[in-house]
């Protein structure tokens, strides 16, 4: 009996006023043995596959991302331009804004959480400044958000768990949507949009910065389906992520780079998760 | 019953600890909905057959640490796994002497339950979509509860665990 309520008690404190975050986390590190236990005969997998794998497809993988390096870098020559053109017109305007934000690559621990909850795991914690709200992306877009920290992993939701929304934009024309995330896999829903909005198929969602949780301007989704509701007073988008949300081994945490906050540098010192 | 000195404890530790490794192993995406209650199965084993040293309190701290382990709301599985070890003791002694099939049938029933409870909690707290699929694990939790019972009588006769 007291083990029941005392459990009702503990999932309201979880649940309505998010007090627990310690206590997770405490228990979180108790646990790792058996995160890890899981997680190295996979990594370690990885790494056999890795280390056996021939002369021939290491020297392709080479040739392909040289080639792909020297693409990025010759487009990057022209963002540093634009870069500076930008700053230089946001300084006419009165209203810089800083675009680097600093970023550390993490590892997906091969760690399966329950499949009604679209989480994953990641290796960096708190003795890392990862903060609770904290934006992870991968190279094609946003994952999601860290929603429990620990001192050596956090917990991210994934931008398609149906209890996670996103303020978004129309990267053509800047229409402000919130992008929720759906009961369906790899879906992202923009419910409510007016019936002339102009949100077309093909159209890339970014993250449009508003409500100060995520950065402006990475990339979300992009558009495959619009269609009205049955009363034609709303009409729905259906985004796809652009993020490769189910095949992930390495993602990269986000420290947006305010203007009015010193930069932090990720010390092994500091156990407190960076607030915000 | 005749309480003789506990022994074995780190057999029934350990048994748990694979239980929950099972439970977070990823398994591809078309079989990962499929996955059997390895926690609550092993639980209940230990609690039939051992009902003096397993119950309530370690099905408590079990389900707290299934919480973590799943990312699920702290005091969800403890809930459930309460009141599923619960339902195990009370029955514990009759279960023992029942053929395999009506175990089986039994720990079915109680899975159902503690997955009735998750769901309604789940349901309570956000969004879920309600598929048949969800109720996979109950009946594969009992279709293998022959195999696990042979598995850990033999492990706890072995090594003796009272």
């Amino acid at each position: 009996m007291m083990g029941i309520v005392f459990a009702i008690v503990l999932m309201t404190m979880d649940h309505r006023f998010n007090q627990l975050e310690k206590v997770r986390a405490s228990i979180t590190v108790l646990l790792s043995p058996v995160q890890y236990l899981v997680h190295l005969p996979l990594a370690g997998i990885d790494w056999l596959s890795d280390t056996f794998s021939t002369h021939k497809t290491l020297l392709e993988e080479n040739q392909r991302l040289n080639k792909e390096w020297h693409q990025l870098r010759a487009q990057l020559l022209k963002y540093s331009a634009l870069e500076a053109e930008n700053m230089r017109l946001r300084e006419l305007l009165d209203s810089s804004i800083k675009i680097h934000d600093r970023v550390l690559i993490a590892e997906v621990l091969h760690v399966e959480i329950d499949p009604l909850k679209r989480q994953i795991i990641i290796n960096k914690g708190s003795r890392h400044q990862a903060f609770i709200g904290q934006t992870i992306i991968d190279a094609l877009g946003v994952v999601g958000q860290v929603i429990h920290v620990s001192p050596l992993t956090s917990t991210v939701m994934l931008i398609t768990n149906p209890d996670h929304a996103i303020p978004v934009q129309v990267a053509r024309n800047g229409i402000r949507s919130i992008a929720v995330g759906s009961q369906e896999d790899y879906r992202l829903e923009l419910p409510y949009l007016a019936t002339n909005s102009d949100v077309k198929n093909g159209d890339l969602l970014i993250t449009s910065g508003l409500g100060g949780r995520f950065p402006y301007g990475y990339p979300v989704a992009e558009v495959y389906r619009v269609e009205q509701d049955d009363v034609a007073t709303f009409s729905n988008a259906y985004a796809r992520p652009t993020a490769r949300l189910d095949r992930h081994r390495e993602v990269l945490m986000v420290w947006p780079d305010k203007p009015d906050k010193k930069p932090d540098q990720p010390t092994d010192k500091t156990t407190k998760p960076a607030s915000q | 019953m005749i309480y003789e000195e506990a022994s074995g404890s780190r057999y029934i530790l350990i048994s748990l600890i694979i239980a929950m490794a099972l439970t977070i192993l990823p398994l591809p995406d078309s079989i990962a909905g499929y996955r059997p209650e390895w926690v609550a199965l092993v639980l209940l084993y230990w609690i039939m057959a051992l009902p003096h040293r397993v119950g309530i309190n370690i099905a408590w701290l079990l389900g707290i640490c299934l919480d973590v382990l799943k990312g699920a709301l702290l005091g969800q599985h403890a809930l459930a796994l309460t009141v599923l070890a619960f339902l195990m003791l009370n029955l514990s002694l009759r279960i023992r002497v029942y053929p395999f099939w009506q175990q089986s049938v039994m720990v079915g029933m109680m899975l159902f339950v503690y997955h009735a409870l998750l769901l309604w909690i789940y349901d309570m707290t956000g969004t879920v979509e309600f598929t048949w699929a969800y109720w996979s694990p109950v009946l594969l939790g009992a279709l293998l509860w022959p195999w696990i019972f042979i598995m850990l009588r033999d492990l706890r006769r072995r090594h003796q665990v009272r």
